[in-house]
């Protein structure tokens, strides 16, 4: 069992993203701490990639910012160390399969395991690519998250079946971003996962208000909110922190449900 | 050379969301069920032949072999082609395809504009909605295009993110699909992208080398010491090249666009000086920088100014089948002016790549040798741009 269990070991599981660097190195450290102090139970660490195909308007623009920041990868590891003096709970990165592959996948999780990150999500690395780097995933005890869409259907069961750590259930089409409804049958998809795994699923894509993240959690074993949180960066800047920590009180599972 | 993962030796695979992984495993059936069916054969050709306007022709250019004075140049004139470029024979085939997939609705990326046009031209042709998107700096510098594939019933979006071009057009037609698979094809433009799009693409183009191959054959008697290509994601490249791999003794030589050259950072020549990552679905070269960040590239062409390159180009630039030359923007441009008062064909600024390594090549080799370029599309679109360039103030 790696650690990233221990993120579901309380009950339903709060699992917020950050760009890393955004608006700035201090500030996204001080946002990360405010919402584990808050309670949120795994970090999704994004590293910034100059094309994130995945993504909405509100984390593109965080990244770039970031880039032209100045923040690189080598920076972010720092950083991560940095926080590991404080923060126990799991830590996931988030980032684009170039970005590992540009700084050579061995290093790559090497460092991930030096510094004390559990996992990572690469949404552009589906099931037929994950041998890329599976046998680095193992070696270095960093799980490769799987993730599973309300189009991936008769896939569902052999994903699941090979899924380490957690498994990302994408909420919608689309790119990630806020959304008003959430329409796909996620209670469905996620029988369809029980089937054949026990690993914890945590839904993210478009979550963004509290009655969302109960909704969510009551299907799923967590929830995973991204851009609203980055709005939040964007909006307060480096009073952000204090906004981020209310934000998750207000949103996590275990204070709603 | 495709293996069933879409590899070209370690270059392409599916490096896509997974919420798009059952739409390319449709695709790929359907592909593959349609490409043996003589009636979607018998329908493309009809197509390719009545609409389009194929075969292009194989001209003999005397008088720039005649100035030259070495090999004898011959020019595949895909510029001759409804729409004015190459870019027709794969939308063709795709929009045929998604038809029959029972897909209403095509999107596309475009940089110059030249595939936008083809693609909305393939759209109002079979009835489907069409919305092209373009990266905002590109529908300023190609108003006449974006007005064209308005007038032909597209939508033509805008496209802010990113620098503002063809990468984050790219990158933005691919979130648009990932919102709205169920009733639209995404209509790929080069021989890049996740597999299948490689390797169909190319099967589209490939109709180029077949015709060079058959008509050297009947003007020559042989086959040619070397066929020249631009290269900027490779699709008429790998359609000159494609019916030529087996045989060895023809040359392939792809002409990257070397911007301000390969020894500044304002250059969009991949293979010479990019190294393998992984975009846009596929593992390849691009221009990238240390931490992995994909580069802003530059080119005077817009069709060339993207920072990848197809993967099955990669795979025959490493087992050295192929050759990659990278070409200024200065030098593009005077083979643009060389070729319009030498032949009075005006060729795209892209294909001008192609025809500028020509001119440096012909003059090496002797004259009983023989070499075809490819002119991918035809120059009008440029003239503004290639006036501005020498000084004149000419605006569309």
């Amino acid at each position: 069992m790696s650690n990233i269990a221990n993120a579901f070991k309380n009950g339903k599981a709060f699992i917020p993203f950050f760009t890393c660097g955004f608006p700035d190195m201090e500030t996204s450290k001080a946002a990360i701490k405010a919402a584990v102090d808050n309670g949120a139970d795994l970090i999704e660490l994004g590293i910034p990639f100059s094309d994130p195909t995945a993504e909405g308007p509100v984390i593109q623009r965080s990244t770039l910012g970031a880039l032209k920041n100045g923040v690189n990868t080598n920076k972010i590891f720092k950083m991560v160390k940095d926080l590991r003096q404080e923060v126990t709970i799991p830590l996931v990165f988030m980032t684009y399969a170039n970005v590992v592959f540009s700084y050579g996948g061995e290093d790559f999780f090497a460092k991930c395991q030096e510094v004390g990150i559990d996992g990572l999500i690469l949404p552009d690395l589906p099931y037929e690519e994950k041998e890329e780097f599976a046998a680095l995933s193992e070696k270095y005890g960093v799980d490769l998250i799987s993730m599973i869409a309300p189009t991936s259907h008769e896939r569902i069961a052999m994903i699941a079946k090979e899924a380490t750590g957690f498994i990302y259930v994408v909420s919608s089409l689309g790119v990630t971003g806020v959304r008003k409804e959430i329409t796909t049958n996620l209670t469905e998809m996620v029988e369809e996962i029980r089937k054949v795994t026990d690993v914890p699923c945590a839904i993210g894509f478009g979550i963004a208000n509290p009655d969302q993240s109960k909704r969510m959690a009551q299907i799923a074993d967590g929830v995973i909110v991204g851009s609203a949180i980055v709005k939040l960066l964007e909006k307060y800047g480096k009073d952000a922190p204090e906004y981020v920590g209310a934000y998750v009180k207000s949103m996590h599972p275990r204070n709603l449900l | 050379m495709t293996n069933p993962q879409g590899r070209f030796g370690i270059h392409g695979g599916q490096y896509i969301p997974e919420t798009l992984m059952n739409a390319v495993i449709e695709l790929e059936e359907a592909y593959n069920h349609y490409k043996k069916d003589p009636q979607f054969q018998k329908e493309l050709t009809e197509l390719l032949n009545d609409y389009a306007g194929r075969p292009s022709r194989l001209y003999y250019a005397e008088k720039m072999t005649r100035d030259l004075g070495g090999a004898k140049i011959y020019l595949k004139r895909e510029d001759l082609n409804h729409t004015g470029a190459h870019k027709i024979n794969n939308v063709l085939g795709q929009a045929l395809l998604a038809k029959k997939m029972g897909k209403t609705r095509l999107i596309a990326e475009t940089g110059a504009g030249q595939h936008g046009v083809a693609t909305a031209t393939a759209a109002a042709l079979m009835g489907m909605d069409c919305v092209v998107f373009m990266g905002k700096e590109d529908t300023e510098r190609q108003a006449l295009n974006v007005y064209r594939m308005r007038l032909l019933g597209a939508k033509v979006v805008a496209v802010t993110s990113g620098t503002a071009t063809l990468k984050d057009a790219v990158s933005e037609a691919m979130r648009e699909w990932t919102t709205r698979i169920s009733d639209t094809h995404y209509c790929l433009g080069s021989v890049m992208g996740p597999h299948p799009f490689p390797t169909i693409v190319r099967d589209f183009q490939a109709v180029i080398s077949q015709e060079i191959k058959s008509q050297m054959l009947e003007k020559e008697g042989r086959l040619p010491d070397a066929v020249l290509a631009c290269v900027g994601g490779g699709s008429n490249a790998i359609g000159s090249f494609y019916h030529f791999i087996e045989d060895e003794q023809v040359r392939l030589i792809g002409c990257e666009a070397a911007g301000r050259g390969i020894d500044t950072f304002e250059t969009a020549a991949t293979i010479n000086t990019g190294r393998v990552g992984i975009f846009h679905g596929m593992k390849s070269y691009f221009c990238q920088d240390e931490n992995g960040q994909i580069a802003p590239v530059y080119s005077i062409s817009a069709g060339l100014d993207y920072p990848g390159v197809g993967p099955e180009h990669a795979h025959l630039h490493d087992i050295g089948r192929a050759e990659y030359v990278a070409i200024t923007d200065d030098e593009a441009v005077e083979a643009f002016e060389y070729l319009s008062r030498t032949e009075g064909i005006i060729p795209a600024i892209e294909s001008s790549h192609a025809i500028a390594h020509a001119m440096k090549l012909a003059p090496q080799l002797d004259k009983d040798k023989i070499i075809v370029v490819t002119v991918s599309g035809r120059g009008d679109k440029d003239c503004a741009a290639i006036a501005r360039y020498r000084g004149e103030d000419i605006h569309e």
